[in-house]
């Protein structure tokens, strides 16, 4: 079968690939793209290693097709981090050590985003559950569980300092 | 080995891993003339042959409880207790 | 004194602060490339052909139809892998592992292997390879590898360590025995003896990142590979030897590990994936699926174990016995040395003082993927067995658990089980924070329970290499061959920095490629700091004789007259009083005028990092209605020496409870009666998530080790041998019911349950 010619947005730039349609976006942007950020711990979308979001949602991009991602915009780790300047998420994994070797990091870092993004006040339960998708065999998860915490403290300071500011 | 006027080499009190015992006649522990693990081993392969088998596959000295694995020259203090076994992996 | 490796009770300035690591930002951004992030021009893709069975022998590949197909460059079986390992056993059994000879050994065994344009065109041509299979009888237990009508799987191994040699070949490649003392009289003497029998299903340790490579065989016999690895120096020289290259022919350089554990200490698919290229002449991308790495590389062995403990009524352990059998795999033992279940006989009663002592390991070969180390390899299980005896044997004494390990406690001047007479060691003060830590006074619920466990490990020295240059600004770059696994280039930074006397943030460490080093040993044995470190210090002690020398020189003073205190050089003597200090910076700054670059540079073994105790405590709760069992709360103590960077000896601790809480409670491997592996995947091999764990509590005990400069000691793999017991334990205090099987998954423990509630 011919190739498909994939349109699409990713970390806002756009973009145009070719690929065989039984590609999976993971190897679409891996090795037609050289955005190796997403790693592909199984391929089975069991790790989660694979994390982006398409759309704002977040899924393992080893389970949807490259040829899906025609017209919809994606969001990989490397657009996470705004002109140099790192997202609190990525500043607090380091300060705090809720990395060890880093292979899942990518992943955890989308999906500690998007849960940040939907719940700016969680509980840690809510983020365990949240992050029960992503596999990590170094940490224990529990430095990864205190990163997201003091994440979403600091986020939602900021936030009250920008509402009072606008208020003023 | 190398002896000069006055200097003795101390005797030194070896154990062994019972599974080197077979390749020393039976003996569980022995008294050797030796200062360094290097020396130790040169005297047990020329005494008892068949040790060169067990130190080709990997040896690691005990040197009053403290683990050697790798450093030859380490040089053994007299009256040290002393216990050579099989060399270990980590993960 | 430069090579003097002896604790220095220093003020320290910045050791054990907690700085961030220098590759925090390009792991958290995606920049840090790992083994599969590597691509080279023109490189083709390598896929593997396996055996579908456990155990067949391999009558005829035919490969012509695949080699015809268009975009196939190149198809290895062993007839292009000449055994050139010259009587080496263990090099041997690891060619035949990488691609099988004759025989497939286990399901998944690589019987053939193809690199093509492209992964589509690999895949077509596996499916053209024909395989003709005669099915072998297999078997994967290690207990029915030891009846006497099992099949014997190699008819060349007769049972070592055993006297007379045996007549007939068997599956039991080896019997080990360690111990003391007498221990029939011992337990003549008890009071009280308990006897069990346990079992430890496989495990993997489970990396998150495959194994992955990209090799590249040059006409000229030059040849370099890109790989995750734990230790590129010894891939180098195993590749080499296997492919008949000259070691220094071989350039190997390490990417970032995505994990590792033990399970990338051996080659698995580099060997074949440099002979793919050296017969395509182009590059050679190979990466392993997760089906693959669970089915063709390196788990941790499964185990039987008996145990016995005999002890008196006032709590004094009479005497300990353990029978352990272990399996390997298909081939004998780790590579030269120990095998398994010998090590494991060495570490059994280690935590104890024992006047009579008998371990026996007795190593088996079955039809399953060859055994690698996982994280002090071989210790969890027999810990999980003894640890548990300990229990029963405190509870049919009406003795507090802690209390009879507290009485029994290894110390100094011990005879350990495994022989050497031990030194000043951690164990009794790790049971000490026991028993003052909170966690022993707090509430537990209903169906919940608390058990302890303590465990032990040894941690090794090895081959290392440090080279410390200074550029002319002053910045310092370290280049050091222990591959970093979890955070070491920050605390051999930190070494680096304390040592000149300068900031953390003047210091790059990073890891150099096998050109630029001499051999560094691989990063197992929690070595990685501890030999770094040392070989840091002795490199920057260097650097520093050769800074003065060139501040003498700039200040025109003899060089006995300068000091070097605070990252400054110093003229000492009321003559040099009006010479101002020189920085760091101000030296190297001349250094093109004074001698040309400045740099220290150390080869050295280090030795002696000493031996780790930890204790465990962990409160579950047991769903008594499902059998589904959740850790509540879990505390880690470990003698676990100076914490250079606190932060990163915390996640060691933490990771290593929490794959040990993975072994205890859900991980196994299952075979199927076919000999076929069940669950090679993350969904049915269910390591612990997220939302399974509570926050691991820690509790370093900076123990020095006195052969240390800054008292470090290993601290990486102690803590993965408590959890089983700990768990097993708890459940036990929880509901009453004692495993002795791992996983003690939901199934298991449901069908004690109702055996308890039947009797």
């Amino acid at each position: 079968m011919a190739a498909v010619l994939v349109s699409t947005t990713i970390n806002g730039d756009s973009v145009e690939f070719a690929c065989p349609p039984e590609e999976s976006l993971l190897d679409a942007l891996r090795d037609r793209l050289g955005l190796t950020g997403v790693k592909e711990g199984c391929g089975t979308g069991d790790c989660g290693a694979c994390s982006i979001t398409l759309d704002g949602r977040l899924v393992c991009s080893c389970l949807v097709l490259g040829a899906e991602a025609d017209g919809r915009e994606i969001a990989t780790i490397e657009g996470m981090a705004e002109n140099g300047t790192l997202h609190p998420l990525q500043e607090n994994f380091i300060e705090h050590a809720a990395l060890q070797c880093g292979i899942c990091t990518p992943g955890f870092l989308m999906a500690a985003k998007v849960l940040l993004e939907r719940n700016s006040n969680p509980t840690e339960t809510e983020i365990r559950y949240a992050l029960a998708g992503n596999l990590c065999r170094c940490t224990g998860y529990d430095k990864i569980v205190r990163a997201v915490q003091a994440t979403a403290k600091e986020m939602r300071q900021l936030d009250k300092k920008k509402s009072r500011r606008k208020k003023s | 080995m190398p002896l000069s006027a006055g200097y003795l080499v101390p005797m030194i009190n070896v154990n062994f891993t019972s599974s080197f015992r077979p390749a020393l006649g039976g003996a569980d522990a022995l008294e050797i003339e030796a200062t360094t693990l290097r020396e130790l081993m040169r005297i047990l392969v020329a005494k008892y042959p068949r040790m060169q088998g067990h130190i080709d596959d990997g040896i690691v000295l005990a040197i009053n409880g403290e683990i050697y694995r790798d450093n030859w020259d380490v040089e053994i203090p007299a009256g040290a207790e002393v216990f050579l076994m099989p060399r270990i992996q980590g993960g | 004194m430069a090579n003097d490796p002896s604790y220095t009770k220093q003020k320290l300035k910045v050791i054990g602060s907690r700085v961030k690591r220098p590759d925090g930002v390009d792991k958290v951004t995606g920049r840090a490339k790992y083994g599969a992030d590597h691509n080279a021009p023109g490189q083709l893709v390598a896929l593997f052909l396996r055996s579908p069975h456990a155990h067949a022998r391999i009558v005829k590949i035919s490969t012509a139809r695949a080699e015809k197909l268009p975009g196939v460059k190149a198809i290895i079986t062993s007839d292009d892998l000449p055994d050139l390992t010259n009587g080496d056993a263990g090099a041997r059994d690891m060619l035949e592992n990488c691609m099988a000879r004759g025989r497939a050994l286990y399901d998944g065994h690589a019987v053939a292997a193809v690199a093509a344009v492209d992964e589509q065109t690999a895949k077509k041509a596996l499916k053209l390879i024909k395989v003709t299979y005669e099915i072998l009888p297999h078997v994967t237990d290690v207990d029915e590898a030891l009846k006497p009508d099992a099949p014997v799987i190699h008819d060349y191994l007769y049972t070592t360590g055993v006297d007379p040699k045996p007549t007939k070949p068997s599956n039991l490649y080896n019997v080990a025995e360690f111990g003391h003392g007498d221990v029939e009289k011992g337990f003549a003497q008890a009071d009280v003896v308990i006897e069990k029998s346990y079992k430890t299903e496989q495990v993997h340790q489970g990396y998150i990142e495959p194994h992955a490579c990209v090799a590249s065989v040059n006409s000229d016999g030059t040849g370099e590979l890109w790989v995750t690895t734990q230790g590129h120096f010894t891939y180098r020289s195993v590749c080499a030897t296997l492919l008949g290259m000259d070691i220094a022919k071989l350039k190997v350089t390490s990417s970032e590990i995505g994990g590792g554990f033990g399970g990338k200490t051996h080659v698995w698919i580099e060997p074949v994936a440099l002979a793919l290229s050296r017969k395509a002449n182009r590059p050679v991308k190979a990466v392993m699926s997760r089906e693959e790495v669970f089915r063709a590389s390196g788990p941790a062995s499964s185990t039987s174990i008996d145990v016995k403990i005999g002890a008196k009524k006032n709590g004094t352990i009479t005497a300990g016995f353990a029978a352990l059998r272990y399996q390997g795999g298909p081939f004998p033992g780790a590579i030269p040395g120990m095998p398994w279940a010998a090590i494991g006989a060495m570490t059994s009663f280690a935590c104890y003082n024992l006047a009579n002592v008998k371990t026996l390991g007795y190593d088996v070969v079955v039809n399953r993927p060859k055994v690698a180390a996982y994280r002090a390899p071989s210790a969890p299980m027999i810990a999980f067995a003894v640890e548990s005896t300990i229990d029963m044997v405190a509870k049919e004494l009406g003795i507090e658990p802690l209390d009879l390990r507290i009485k029994n406690a290894a110390r100094e001047g011990t005879r350990a089980c495994y022989g050497p007479v031990y030194g000043p060691i951690g164990i009794g003060a790790t049971l000490k924070a026991v028993k003052n830590h909170p966690h022993m006074r707090a509430k537990l619920k209903k169906n919940q329970g608390r058990g302890m466990a303590c465990g032990f490990w040894f941690n090794f020295g090895g081959q290392t290499c440090a080279d410390l240059n200074i550029a002319t600004d002053g910045s310092v770059t370290l280049t050091v061959g222990t591959i970093d696994v979890g955070g070491s280039r920050a605390s051999l930074s930190l070494i680096a920095a304390e040592e000149l006397g300068i900031p953390y943030e003047q210091v790059k460490a990073h890891i150099g490629d096998t050109g630029s080093l001499g051999h560094n040993d691989t990063t197992e044995g929690s070595r990685g700091t501890f030999s770094s470190g040392m070989a840091i210090v002795f490199a920057a002690r260097q650097a520093i004789d050769i800074l003065r020398e060139r501040a003498a020189i700039m200040w025109d003073i003899p060089v006995e007259s300068v000091v070097w205190k605070a990252g400054h050089a110093k003229a000492e003597g009321k003559k040099y009083s009006k010479l101002k200090r020189l920085s760091l910076a101000d030296i190297a700054a001349e250094a093109p005028n004074t001698g040309g670059p400045i740099a220290g540079h150390n080869e050295s073994v280090p030795d002696n990092a000493g031996v780790s105790f930890a204790s465990h405590i962990c409160d579950v709760e047991v769903d008594p209605e499902t059998g589904g069992t959740r850790v509540v709360r879990y505390t880690v103590i470990q003698d676990a020496g100076k914490a250079i960077h606190p932060t990163y000896v915390e996640g060691q601790m933490q990771g290593g409870a929490a794959q040990g809480i993975g072994w205890a409670l859900n991980e196994e491997y299952i075979y199927g009666d076919d000999g076929r592996l069940q669950n090679p995947g993350f969904l049915d091999y269910r390591i612990p998530v997220c939302s399974d764990l509570p926050f691991i509590d820690t509790q370093i005990l900076e123990i020095p080790n006195p052969n240390h400069p800054y008292g470090v000691r290993g601290v990486g793999e102690t803590s993965i041998v408590p959890p089983l017991a700990a768990i097993g334990n708890a459940i036990s205090n929880a509901v009453g019911v004692r495993m002795d099987h791992t996983p003690m998954s939901p199934p298991r423990i449901l069908k004690a349950l109702e055996q308890l509630d039947a009797s």
